[in-house]
């Protein structure tokens, strides 16, 4: 199962939902992994809408897994591609084409979604109205609040920045601009003293 | 002895003026200009804004809410124009048959429930008759900010619609008229589909046309926020009924022409409000008990919270039953 429930939190913490499909001429399904899933059962509820669906993947480490079954699925176009990074000219094309009425679909990972979400709410749609989905791995993308640098998929507490080597303690706030949580040093009064790594939500 | 805190007042701050101009546009509709009796210049606002205008009417005081429609960038003047209602509760023809050139008024300072979402890559209009009015000072705004806009205009007929003219002429390439009389219709599905991601929807005229905006527009998939509307509701009559303000310790009397904030002010209480048509959510009271019915007319409250009759908005709504208790 791909699904997690996310204990509540602070209110800065994004809380997720489930993809239901919504009226309109165009949509535009973004995911990554898993996330593929919340995508096919969106495709079974309503055979109509992955005619009009536009995919951006990207599989990571699920491979093949989902590609064929999301290309079953019918949709007017499916891009596979090795990183959000790699889909980001994509995306912002497409977005920059689209017209009002456009219905935009994220899951996978938090930092899939919050990216993506920042790439839509850029070219004008309100983060209210895009639908989100978690699904699969909880690693969270990481900003270090020191360095500034970002780690990506971090699954455990504290952790080592991948850039400047401090360790970070994995903190519920997040930043919608950076589409990261924000990571501060843990042993800062008294160096050395690094709690054990324990894997999140373990 | 120390002095007495301050009591802030109910409503916004308020502006003493002088009318400048009084301009009758065509049968329904008047200009009325002001400039600030002391001289000084208005303080800018932003487009969309409204301002309540307050008519001493032989004893009675009425506050009604208008949009300012003049420049925003031009703060020497404010303007609002006023559309005689014959059926209404007696403000706009207040307005029409006792208001002229060198009349001293007090007027708040503007108050803005109807903002351009400046964030809009593009911006559309829909206006209905009188509810041209906030859309002037948005075109005048965005005007000067080199704004993306495009205006949809109906009107009953070409006499009847206010600025049209002068509209077309200056921006003969974003706006678009459409007169009942001629059998034009503004064509909403069309002009939905197929705008700009990042557009944001404005519409302003009478309710039905305010619903058909948002329905369509939700049934074209545009997102809820980025299409805005603003209705001020007038006070409907009602039968007369009591209501005891705990706060105040008194029991007053509601009477038939009058709104329940209008009691609550006759009565020397002063209640908190804005835009006094429903749409602001400043008046919002809790209910301490009731017995009997609301007759919920505001905008503002969640239908759960006029299904659980214990919130009511005293400027436009009203109670019919046995008793009524309010917290203010």
């Amino acid at each position: 199962m791909s699904k997690f429930q996310f204990p509540q939190s602070i209110t800065s913490r994004p809380v997720y939902g489930t993809l239901e499909p919504r009226p309109g001429k165009a949509h535009l399904m973004i995911a990554d992994a898993e996330g593929a899933e919340a995508l096919l059962e969106l495709a079974d509820r309503d055979a109509d809408l992955m005619a009009k669906s536009h995919i951006i993947y990207i599989p990571k480490d699920t491979g093949e897994t989902y590609v064929d079954k999301l290309r079953a699925a019918g949709p007017a176009q499916l891009y596979v591609g090795p990183s959000f990074e790699a889909a980001t000219q994509r995306i912002r094309h497409v977005l920059g084409e689209a017209h009002m009425g456009l219905q935009v679909y994220l899951s996978g990972t938090e930092g899939l979604m919050g990216q993506a979400m920042n790439e839509a709410t850029a070219a004008g749609i309100p983060h209210t109205a895009i639908q989100t989905e978690h699904r699969g791995s909880v690693g969270r993308r990481m900003q270090c609040v020191h360095c500034k640098g970002i780690t990506e998929d971090v699954m455990t507490d504290p952790f080592v920045c991948s850039h400047c080597g401090l360790n970070l303690f994995v903190r519920d706030h997040y930043s919608r601009r950076l589409a990261a949580f924000q990571g501060v040093c843990i042993d800062a009064e008294d160096p050395g003293n690094v709690p054990e790594p324990v894997e999140l939500y373990k | 002895m120390s002095a007495s805190p301050q009591k802030a007042k109910a409503g916004a701050e308020k502006l003493d003026v002088v009318v400048s101009a009084v301009v009758p546009l065509n049968d329904l509709v008047t200009r009325f200009e002001f400039k600030r009796s002391d001289g000084q210049d208005f303080p800018p606002f932003s487009a969309g804004a409204h301002t309540v205008v307050e008519m001493q009417d032989e004893g009675r005081t009425r506050l009604n809410p208008y949009s300012l429609m003049s420049d925003p960038a031009d703060t020497s003047t404010y303007a609002i124009s006023v559309r005689r209602d014959d059926e209404g509760r007696g403000g706009s023809l207040f307005m029409h048959r006792n208001v002229s050139e060198g009349d001293q008024m007090v007027i708040t300072y503007p108050v803005n429930l109807f903002p351009l979402d400046l964030r809009a890559g593009k911006h559309i209009f829909f206006a209905g008759g009188i509810g041209i009015t906030p859309f002037m000072a948005m075109i005048e705004q965005l005007e000067r900010s080199n704004g993306h806009w495009e205006l949809h205009y109906s009107a009953r007929s070409p006499e009847l619609a206010s600025y049209a003219d002068n509209l077309q002429s200056k921006h003969p390439a974003n706006v678009h008229v459409y007169y009942d009389s001629e059998g034009e219709a503004i064509d909403l599905e069309n002009l939905l589909d197929g705008q700009p991601l990042g557009t944001h929807a404005y519409v302003c005229g009478p309710a039905g046309m305010i619903n058909w905006v948002h329905d369509t527009a939700t049934a074209h998939g545009w997102p809820e926020d980025n299409v805005h509307s603003e209705e001020f509701l007038a006070p409907q009559p009602g039968k007369p009924f009591q209501v005891r303000l705990c706060k105040s310790d008194i029991t007053i009397d509601v009477g038939e022409n009058e709104s329940l904030l209008e009691a609550i002010e006759r009565c020397g209480v002063d209640a908190p409000f804005l835009c006094r048509g429903g749409a602001c959510g400043q008046c919002e009271t809790d209910v301490v008990e009731s017995d009997g019915e609301f007759i919920h007319r505001d905008h503002w409250l969640e239908d759960e919270d006029h299904a659980s009759g214990k919130k009511i908005m005293p400027c436009v709504s009203r109670f019919v039953g046995k008793s009524l208790v309010l917290d203010r």
